[in-house]
């Protein structure tokens, strides 16, 4: 009894915040507009009982789903999304590996005050944050005025309203979830294995190859979902910093839940995007399963 | 909407001084009120006032629509208005609780009357058209002296705008203003609900849009104030408020607004009541306080928007009564033309192609 309390609540918790979510939103998504509080038809009507589903299940069409396939700027938005989550995981990770080795490395008195560092950023608000980088980027703003102060440039840089603005706004954002799974897994690092590769001859490089990195691998894949995911629906980095030409989901979302006021079509592009995001993420951990037990 | 919804987040909660179990709630759009008169209607009533604003019509509706925004008073514009009205998102305003009703212009009422039938439902805030605002000194250095500062060509004539594009243009994000402008320049009616028609509106802009450096519906006040950009394509008391600016910081920007000579749209931002308002009462008294003469005035003196209210006129200062770019001649009314709302479907050609146009897609 007791294990299956512990093996329940997960499952609940699962249930609670993704498995009903996840069911509303699909719901909106077979349903149509209309112009009413609120603007879709309630097309299950549970209260009918099994009549009622039986009605629904006859009137089921999925033509909001269909309607995704017959405009590419769903797919290109979609492609845009990756490509953008995807090298800015790369880059978070680039900034963030260093960051974590580097903290590992430090004297043990002054992991705290960088561990502080690391977290203190998230004392302000995520608004806030990425709403001063406009200041930084813009046109007059600090980087181009240091840059042109110092000679090295005459013309401003034009970064804000440009993908580079995006990628720079994600990983400033998202550095620290980076940083901390990676900080995790380096730490409990075993330094007598680094001592033995190079007792056997290993240059610091390679032992750093060899055996560092791939005991920092779960930290590292830990890290880059954290990175991945929100980045791929991200709405407001591209929306404050992004310029018109940035194309991304979260912001064809958007314009279809508030321009059009069509929740159906923007809950169908909702669900491509978490199905987009699950089953990768399923294939994975079904794959590292796996290796786990043929380890064993 | 770009974003829109975020600048927006700056909400204002305004502490009554007498701490009373009773407030309203209300949303507003962003640089739309002299904010004194928050406070004077607190200490008047002894009513906690919450005062949130918005940049998107969109926005506002999307929150109409999902029901239950906790708003005692909202000002829709009228067009979408209309359609909201038909959701039932709003209930009939009770003339009774409006005391100072007597002061509304008939010259704007009879207007508002083919978006709310008799103006049962709300009430005229302010209003204004939609049109160009100029750095005056930078688009003459980029155009030469007989820049058509009050034509459409200036926006959409693809030689002025390559021109322009060094100094900066923006346009409003609302494809419902920017569209009919399109099709008047073509020669089109711009309140055409004919998709055909609509998709026209792409001639004019898919030329220009390379040149356009943000779509975004309230940054270019300040940014024309500072010089950032010398065009902004807005509406007409946001780019007055960018003069202000402008005169205050004494920078040597020297901001103009002109509406199109070819038309420009008007459009009207009214109060009215959500049907769920938790204190319709209160939102009676709010929309009764805005409409006491010397208040409306005091609001449109400080924002530089005409109103709906005649027996404000009186208290207006010369520099927004005798504008003819905020209360235009009679004979410059009959230019303006007014736009009502797209149907679903309609809605989803436009705002597709409002996506085109912005990015490329």
């Amino acid at each position: 009894m007791k294990r299956f309390a512990l093996i329940s609540i997960p499952y609940l918790w699962l249930l609670a915040l993704f498995l009903v979510p996840f069911l509303i939103v699909l719901k909106i998504s077979l349903s149509d507009t209309e112009l009413a509080i609120p603007p879709y038809t309630p097309t299950l009507d549970i209260a009918q009982g099994w009549a009622g589903v039986r009605e629904w299940w006859a009137g089921l069409d999925m033509e909001n789903f269909v309607w995704l396939t017959e405009d590419d700027l769903y797919w290109k938005a979609y492609l845009s999304s990756l490509k953008i989550a995807i090298i800015s995981t790369l880059l978070t990770l680039m900034v963030g590996y260093p960051i974590a080795y580097g903290m590992t490395r430090a004297p043990d008195e002054w992991r705290p005050t960088l561990m502080m560092l690391i977290i203190l950023p998230f004392w302000t608000s995520f608004l806030i944050r990425v709403y001063s980088w406009k200041a930084i980027l813009s046109n007059e703003g600090l980087l181009n005025q240091l840059l042109i102060g110092i000679g090295l440039i005459d013309e401003p840089l034009v970064i804000l309203n440009t993908n580079i603005a995006v990628y720079i706004g994600i990983v400033y954002t998202y550095l620290p979830f980076m940083v901390l799974p990676i900080y995790a897994a380096l730490e409990r690092l075993d330094e007598s294995l680094l001592e033995a590769a190079e007792d056997l001859g290993c240059s610091r490089f390679t032992a750093f190859w060899l055996v560092t990195f791939p005991l920092s691998k779960q930290g590292v894949i830990a890290g880059s979902f954290l990175v991945f995911i929100p980045a791929m629906g991200e709405y407001v980095i591209p929306a404050l910093l992004g310029g018109s030409k940035t194309l991304m989901i979260g912001k064809v979302l958007f314009e279809e839940f508030f321009a059009n006021r069509d929740w159906p079509v923007a809950s169908a592009v909702a669900v491509v995007l978490l199905l987009i995001l699950i089953i990768p993420i399923v294939l994975f951990q079904r794959n590292e399963e796996k290796q786990r037990e043929a380890g064993k | 909407m770009k974003t829109s919804m975020l600048k927006l987040g700056t909400a204002l909660a305004l502490v009554a001084t007498a701490a009373t179990a009773e407030e309203v709630r209300v949303y507003n759009w962003s640089d739309y009120i002299d904010e004194d008169l928050l406070a004077k209607f607190e200490a008047d009533t002894g009513i906690e006032l919450i005062y949130d604003v918005f940049d998107s019509n969109e926005v506002l509706e999307t929150k109409m629509l999902a029901g239950g925004s906790g708003y005692d008073v909202v000002v829709p514009t009228a067009s979408f208005m209309e359609r909201q009205i038909t959701a039932g998102v709003f209930q009939p305003l009770d003339q009774s609780k409006l005391s100072n009703a007597g002061n509304i212009w008939d010259v704007i009422t009879q207007r508002t009357a083919q978006f709310d039938p008799d103006n049962a439902y709300s009430v005229n805030y302010m209003w204004g058209t939609t049109g160009l605002g100029v750095n005056v000194g930078k688009v003459t250095e980029a155009l030469g002296e007989d820049a058509p500062i009050d034509s459409l060509a200036l926006i959409f004539d693809p030689e002025n705008m390559e021109k322009l594009a060094g100094c900066g243009v923006h346009f409003l994000d609302a494809p419902d203003e920017v569209i009919p402008a399109a099709l008047k320049y073509l020669g089109e009616d711009p309140n055409s609900k004919d998709p055909e028609v609509i998709a026209r509106a792409e001639e004019v802009l898919a030329p220009v849009a390379p040149f356009i450096q943000k779509f975004h519906s309230s940054e270019y006040i300040n940014a024309l104030a500072n010089g950032e950009i010398c065009v902004a394509f807005g509406w007409s008391g946001d780019v007055l408020q960018a003069r202000d600016r402008a005169d205050e910081a004494e920078n040597g920007v020297e901001i103009a607004y002109n509406a199109p000579k070819e038309g420009a749209l008007m459009w009207f931002d009214q109060m009215a009541v959500p049907a769920d308002a938790p204190n319709a009462e209160g939102a009676h008294k709010f929309i009764n306080f805005i409409l006491d003469a010397q208040n409306m005035a005091a609001a449109s003196n400080y924002v530089y928007y005409a109103n709906g209210n005649k027996a404000s006129q009186e208290f207006l200062e010369e520099d927004v009564i005798g504008d003819p770019a905020i209360y235009p001649s009679a004979e410059a009314m009959e230019n303006l033309y007014v736009k009502g709302a797209y149907p679903s479907k309609v809605q989803r050609v436009a705002t597709r192609l409002w996506t085109k146009i912005k990015s490329g897609t």
